[in-house]
């Protein structure tokens, strides 16, 4: 709380315009939105590359059925850090670095509201995954609960690194509030005179409500792992049958808090996309205002749908009837959305650079994801369902397909304007296709997989599933190698080599932030901008 | 937030022109911080009042109930399964000595649970009943119950435990057959005190 006072001196450089200082000392003292975008997007992806080679040591295992590589239980170790560092590591970081550069440029603001508090709540990140990985390499093995750390596995049969855990997802959660808190007073405070809220870039508007989303539930989650941390180590029974508890509650409060985070890694995705379309199929969004009330009232639903990933816990049928039909609810706003895309490249002059190709793939493989996922909300099926690698096929497909991929169309959209100057195109479609083709060697079998009863995480299998696993393991390793295509191309694009690009980059592109200056300067937007 | 002073440096200029301290919303939204924190709390006994309400989980009342004498519905029999499991790690032997009864809502019925600590030390146990379909748990009064209390049975001793209990006319009418399972927890390392009668 003290930040909030500090913020309130910090503007001292802000007018003298003397540059960054050099070295490491700019990057840990940065209060640029810029920067500290930077910081959070080189960090996302080396969470990223580091929850890769975990699920590389997944599919190897599961290569060939048998256990030939790793020990079971470090297997559960690997699954379980595999999913916390891809969700609180890898995409959610991903998307507050997004924000950070591109909130303040779209609105026309000259900075973040809170920028002290912007530098702490990335610098405290890298601190809560050292914790988590080093819990890894400590006696007893890091936490082999799974990323949903149900209670009892994470109270009574947990290692002692459950402590470590529970401490690094709370500076996880603190880290994303205090982004979260300063993108919403950002956005409501510091518009450019004339941008009404209506004016406001699609992505400004889905990140606004993904902020209002984790306020509301990464509270929720600290509350869930404080009690997992009272039962295991001070003897209260929240989850303790024995002692009054109950472990379904355990599961309701946790899916509370898991129902709207699976919104906050793909509102902003959304978001993203409604940027991409329009500029390569040039012409505007097509249904503005639906895409705003679309995405408010699918943040509203994800808090009445959690327990649809219950319905196996044995609840009374009219409960399973509600779960279920509010779920099935959820895909007429996103409906509306896939289809606004649609209709926005109707006759649209389409042209494929690399960004929009990423944008359609997301189109495309995100509705299977979708279309997974209503089957999943039909309660007598996902009775078959439950717990099978067609739940992996499903979140993966929403997840790595959906916004992964639409992180990626962002930094190819938006990474001439950071760097001012046009990245690899020859390596980009290399990194595109190779990721398309593997991605779904990778993960559409496992819907095959899933339907045929193969459960998830476990380090074995029977063996009439040994054909499809070796060409998901295949499809792993393929995509896990086309990312470095990618850091290839990061690596270059920031050593700034490339054609020089105009100040509108893409033809179509319009918006705030392509009228300033490519690369963006470092201070943009001092003097605010008028909005017609 | 205890900061009130307004330099201009400090203020941003909005649309309207108009400036506004960005403190006051950081509190606004920290207070929404604070208190969906608590809400994450507020969610346990939430969570036990609704099925209190509803019998959703099939937890059966913490306490006694009292039998007044009522009219005995002969016109309906409830088939009333009892199952009784030890949770792992737990040694002792636990069974009904009726596995299945066959009662009229509103008579009195009682049955008789054997447990034995088979251990050569004191352990002290706690039963948690639960009830399938979930919705009979409201109906089902216990008047006397080992449930509701922790036992402490010092080695190799072996107790039989009364169950009184009556299903209340009320069940509703789809209800004709539901199960009562007992489940034995080892809770002597959180019992506390009730570990000092081993020394008797």
């Amino acid at each position: 709380m003290s930040t909030v006072t500090e913020t309130l001196h910090h503007d001292d450089d802000h007018h003298e315009h003397h540059a960054p200082p050099a070295g490491i000392k700019r990057w840990l003292y940065t209060t640029n939105h810029k920067d500290i975008g930077t910081l959070y997007l080189w960090f996302a992806f080396i969470m990223f590359l580091t929850g890769g080679a975990m699920a590389m040591v997944i599919r190897a295992e599961l290569f060939q059925p048998g256990l030939q590589i790793v020990e079971p239980h470090f297997f559960n170790q690997m699954t379980t850090v595999h999913g916390l560092i891809m969700v609180f590591g890898a995409v959610m970081p991903a998307f507050t670095g997004l924000a950070n550069w591109l909130v303040p440029m779209m609105i026309g603001a000259p900075d973040m509201a809170l920028p002290r508090m912007n530098n702490w709540s990335f610098w405290i990140l890298p601190f809560a995954f050292l914790i988590l990985l080093s819990s890894l390499f400590m006696e007893g093995g890091g936490p082999a609960f799974g990323w949903t750390f149900y209670a009892p596995l994470s109270t009574t049969y947990s290692g002692d690194s459950t402590a470590l855990f529970v401490f690094s997802v709370h500076i996880m959660g603190i880290s994303s509030i205090m982004g979260a808190i300063n993108v919403i007073v950002t956005i409501f405070n510091m518009r450019a005179p004339g941008m009404t809220w209506m004016k406001m870039p699609l992505f400004v508007w889905t990140w606004l409500i993904t902020a209002f989303l984790l306020i509301a539930v990464m509270p929720v989650l600290a509350g869930a792992v404080t009690m997992v941390l009272t039962d295991k180590f001070f003897g209260t029974s929240f989850f303790d049958a024995a002692g009054g508890g109950d472990p379904v509650m355990f599961q309701h409060i946790f899916w509370f808090f898991g129902h709207p985070e699976v919104y906050i890694m793909i509102l902003p995705a959304f978001g993203i996309i409604s940027q991409i379309v329009p500029t390569f199929a040039r012409k505007r969004l097509f249904g503005y205002a639906s895409m705003v009330y679309a995405t408010a009232s699918i943040a509203l639903l994800s808090f009445i749908v959690w327990a649809h990933h219950m319905f196996t816990t044995g609840m009374p049928v009219f409960a399973e009837m509600f779960f279920m039909l509010a779920t099935m609810l959820i895909s007429v706003p996103t409906g509306v959305k896939v289809f606004n895309w649609v209709a926005t490249m109707w006759r649209g002059s389409l042209s494929f650079e690399v960004p929009m190709l990423f944008a359609l793939a997301f189109i495309v493989l995100f509705t299977i994801g979708g279309l997974s996922g209503l089957m999943l909300a039909i309660t007598p099926v996902d009775f078959q369902y439950h717990d099978t690698y067609f739940v992996v096929a499903h979140f993966h497909y929403v997840l790595v397909t959906g916004a992964i991929f639409s992180i990626m169309a962002a930094v190819y959209y938006w990474l001439p304007k950071w760097t001012g100057k046009m990245f690899d195109i020859t390596l980009a479609k290399w990194h595109f296709w190779c990721s398309l083709v593997s991605v779904n060697v990778l993960f559409f079998p496992m819907h095959f997989v899933g339907l045929a009863g193969m459960p998830r995480r476990i380090p074995d299998y029977a063996l009439q599933f040994a054909d499809f696993n070796k060409w998901i393991s295949l499809g792993g390793f393929a995509f896990g190698l086309s990312q470095l295509i990618f850091l290839a191309l990061l690596i270059k694009a920031c050593r700034k080599k490339g054609e020089p690009v105009s100040d509108q980059v893409w033809e179509g592109a319009e918006g705030l932030e392509w009228e300033i200056p490519s690369p963006a300067p470092y201070h943009t937007f001092e003097t605010p901008p008028v909005i017609k | 937030m205890t900061d009130n002073k307004k330099e201009p440096d400090e203020l941003d200029v909005t649309s309207t022109n108009k400036v506004i301290n960005h403190s006051k919303m950081v509190g606004k939204l920290l207070v929404v911080v604070l208190g969906m924190f608590g809400f994450g709390f507020a969610l346990v006994p939430l969570y036990d009042v609704f099925c209190d309400l509803t019998g959703l989980n099939g937890k059966t009342a913490n306490s006694a109930a009292t039998y007044e004498v009522m009219d005995i519905d002969e016109s309906r029999t409830i088939t009333i399964d009892f199952i009784t499991r030890t949770n792992s790690g737990m040694a002792w032997q636990f069974e009904a000595q009726t596995r299945q009864l066959k009662v009229h809502p509103g008579q009195m019925n009682e049955v008789n649970f054997t447990v034995k600590n088979p251990t050569r030390h004191s352990v002290v146990g706690q039963a948690v009943p639960s009830v399938s379909p979930g919705t009979a748990a409201l109906f089902l009064n216990k008047t006397e119950c080992f449930c509701f209390e922790q036992q402490v049975l010092q080695a190799g001793e072996s107790v039989v435990m009364p169950m009184r209990f009556y299903v209340d006319p009320q069940l509703p009418d789809d209800i004709t057959y539901f199960t009562l399972q007992y489940t034995l927890y080892d809770v002597t390392a959180t019992s506390g005190d009730l570990t000092m009668n081993s020394g008797e």
